[in-house]
């Protein structure tokens, strides 16, 4: 019966041997070719490996190895002129600790995620769920919030900058109208981080919105066609039915989420370069500035390790914590 | 089977020549995106080079912003394939010495007439081009910071619109005119000196202006925390909030000539590279006047500077200076000044024909070079982006309020020692 496995889920070459898919043929045709089918396996394994060796090279080069680097690298100094490289052990970290402005950084990102998050995922959600109802002008709706995702985040990043314009900006001339004065938003360190974590949501909420739309598409109308004959009111049909069922996507949504507010920071160049006085200098940021600004890629490598430790630890307690709570179909 | 052995004679004969013309390639790296009216100017140039000069081959990589610029032509140098040429920032002279990554000029200028050639830039510019007794860049796209007003809110606040303010008294004074209220709302401010991205640089038309340099000549020593700069960072600070003709909070660079453009400012600080922006988009007429002055008059320079990199042959470096002279001629000089904005990096070149036309028909063109014989050095110090983060950083929390300028510089100053303290 081994056999008739190994011919059932092994993928091969040779089309006619998955071919007489009955039990019955398969033990015969082993039995009849045993030794064949032992070079077939063989054969197999390579030909899965030959697959999968261009994306493994491609990972090993860029995602693998680089993380391993700079690992390594963050135990050494950083190789100046005609000064090489040498292993300091664990100063860096302990530099690292003793820099204000990384913490003032991983602070800043901390707001700064759990802000965007939640408010991206609840606007995608309630963005979906409305241009899933039979509206007229839903097709506008739909290509009216997913346009910020299709705009490069730079081109976005300069659209908000003069929308934050003191004076003459969009948000103040709206606020005009309700008598509030004008507002250096971008310029204050009080408001700086949030008009940041506005762009992002603006950005990404259409984004997310099209994958719970298409959740939503998937989920049966006898659903609320039975729950409408038990009379449940629509916000219960929506909490105890549609809900649950969005978990697998709202998961896959919160990962990217994730990664997002980590990851994205085109914008903090092109509006605030982490100013005023640090206010919006994000993680990954501070480690380009680091980095490439200051040519001090020890250190550089140092922080990039601390952020690549937290995403994995995050990515990790998502899978394990509430992949368990969620109901896939 | 005579045309065969002809064939292949031919061929031979057409390698042995294109591998002979095309003997040294010199790779060219210039901070500016693909595209665009620059890169044409550029190509143009490269290409007139190459027919003066056969047997050169110009390859111009155009990298981006100058920060993009730095960052390639850098990585590129640490894995073995540095550029021969790039127009770098003149600030980032200490980095690329200490990154080991350029040489000087000097060993290349032995003749009367290089070492002659050598003189015939600015002496300004030449502050942030040479240490040690070494010229390290040579002056290509230079500019200073000048003052920008609009004619038509001078006229309307009852000004001369003619006559911009000449000191810091007079800013405050005419300021204070220009700013229009209505309630809690102020629909023209009196000025705007931009105060993100680069602080550092506009805080230096402040404390030129008042006689203090922030650094020495060797780049190794900061002097923030100086009375004479406290009182520059207090006199910025209380256009916003003492004065109130200037908004508070950090003023965005980027933004800052749309508020021009829009009357939301009537007097604005930018550089010289923006007067060809200002002349194509201000609706109103406008003048260009050099900084007020205070204890004096100064603006710092600012821009990017010719660089050799290491690891070139004897053959290529003989090239690269040749380029490099070629692009600095004052005809060139005038040419890319007209074409671009910049400030033209030699006197001669003022004299000119086409340079003569065009300040004639274009006078506001002339400021920035009238204002040289005041201006100093940019600030440039060894780890230069790290201690001039520190200078920003103070900046801006006391433009924001956050710190008194007194206690901004202090802590910028000692974050600028702890910083420099391995390369005294």
């Amino acid at each position: 019966m081994g056999v008739e496995g190994d011919l059932f889920h092994e993928p091969s070459g040779e089309v006619g041997r998955l071919l007489p898919r009955s039990a019955g043929d398969a033990v015969a045709a082993a039995s009849r070719r045993s030794n064949v089918v032992m070079s077939a396996r063989w054969a197999t394994n390579v030909n899965g490996w030959l697959l999968l060796l261009p994306s493994a090279v491609l990972l090993v080069t860029f995602t693998h190895y680089p993380a391993v680097a700079t690992f390594i690298g963050s135990f050494f100094s950083t190789p100046k002129g005609a000064r090489p490289a040498v292993f300091v052990g664990l100063d860096n970290y302990q530099a690292m600790i003793e820099d204000p402005i990384f913490w003032q950084a991983l602070h800043n990102n901390i707001i700064y995620a759990v802000s965007t998050i939640p408010l991206t995922i609840v606007l995608a959600l309630f963005m979906a769920v409305a241009v899933n109802a039979k509206l007229v002008g839903r097709s506008f709706m739909r290509l009216a919030f997913f346009t910020p995702t299709v705009l490069p985040m730079i081109a976005v990043a300069n659209i908000w900058l003069f929308f934050y314009s003191p004076g003459y900006g969009l948000v103040d001339q709206v606020f005009s109208v309700f008598g509030v004065p004008a507002h250096n938003w971008l310029g204050d360190e009080h408001t700086a981080l949030a008009c940041l974590i506005v762009v992002a949501v603006w950005k990404d909420a259409g984004f997310f919105m099209i994958f719970y739309l298409a959740a939503l598409q998937q989920i049966s109308p006898n659903l609320s066609e039975a729950a409408a004959l038990e009379g449940a009111s629509r916000w219960y049909f929506f909490r105890r039915v549609t809900f649950p069922l969005l978990m697998p996507t709202t998961l896959f949504v919160l990962i990217n989420a994730i990664i997002n507010s980590f990851r994205l920071i085109d914008h903090i160049v092109v509006m605030t370069r982490g100013g005023p006085n640090n206010t919006t200098a994000l993680l990954l940021y501070y480690i380009y500035e680091v980095g490439f600004k200051f040519w001090d890629t020890a250190f550089a490598a140092t922080l990039t390790v601390v952020l690549l430790v937290l995403l994995a630890a995050m990515a990790l307690g998502q899978f394990i914590f509430l992949d368990r709570r969620i109901h896939y179909q | 089977m005579k045309w065969l052995s002809s064939l292949v004679g031919m061929a031979i004969l057409a390698l042995a020549s294109t591998a002979m013309a095309a003997d040294v390639e010199l790779s060219f790296y210039y901070p500016v995106a693909v595209g665009g009216p620059i890169t044409k100017t550029i190509d143009g140039y490269a290409a007139d080079f190459e027919k003066e000069n056969p047997g050169i081959k110009i390859k111009a990589i155009y990298a981006g912003t100058y920060q993009d610029t730095l960052v390639k032509a850098l990585t590129a140098f640490k894995s073995g394939e540095p550029p021969d040429v790039a127009v770098l920032l003149s600030t980032d002279m200490f980095t690329l010495i200490d990154e080991d990554a350029v040489m000087p000029f000097d060993p290349l200028l032995q003749s009367d007439a290089d070492k002659a050639w050598a003189k015939s830039f600015y002496p300004a510019f030449m502050e942030n081009s040479q240490t040690g007794g070494k010229t390290w860049g040579i002056p290509f796209q230079r500019s200073t910071i000048v003052m920008y007003w609009n004619k038509d809110a001078f006229k309307a606040a009852g000004l001369n619109p003619d006559k911009a303010p000449d000191n810091w008294d007079e800013l405050v004074a005419y300021g204070q005119k220009l700013t229009k209220r209505d309630g809690s709302n102020v629909s023209q401010w009196g000025v705007e000196i931009p105060s993100t991205g680069f602080p550092y640089w506009l805080f230096q038309g402040l404390t030129t202006a008042n006689g203090v340099r922030l650094m020495n000549d060797a780049g190794t020593e900061t002097y923030f925390d100086k009375a004479t700069v406290i009182e520059a960072l207090q006199y910025w600070v209380d256009l916003s909030r003492k004065e109130k003709i200037q908004p508070t909070g950090t003023i965005e660079w980027g933004t800052t000539p749309k508020d021009f453009f829009e009357r939301k400012t009537a007097i604005m600080w930018t550089t010289t590279g923006n007067l060809t922006n200002v002349k194509a988009n201000a609706p109103f007429p406008f003048g260009v006047a050099m900084l007020p002055e205070h204890n004096g008059r100064g603006s710092p320079t600012g821009g990017g500077n010719f660089y050799l990199f290491k690891k070139m042959t004897a053959e290529k470096s003989a090239a690269a200076i040749k380029f490099v002279k070629w692009m600095t001629t004052p005809e060139r000089a005038a040419d890319w000044g007209i074409k671009t904005g910049y400030v033209a990096v030699r006197p001669d070149a003022w004299d000119t024909p086409a340079l003569k036309q065009y300040v004639a028909d274009f006078p506001a063109a002339a400021v920035a070079r009238d204002q040289l014989k005041y201006a100093v050095a940019e600030l440039s110090t060894h780890d230069n982006q790290r201690v001039t983060k520190a200078l920003n950083d103070g900046l801006q929390a006391a433009l924001n309020g956050t710190k008194t300028p007194e206690q901004a510089m202090k802590d910028a100053q000692q974050e600028a020692t702890r910083i420099l303290r391995s390369y005294k």
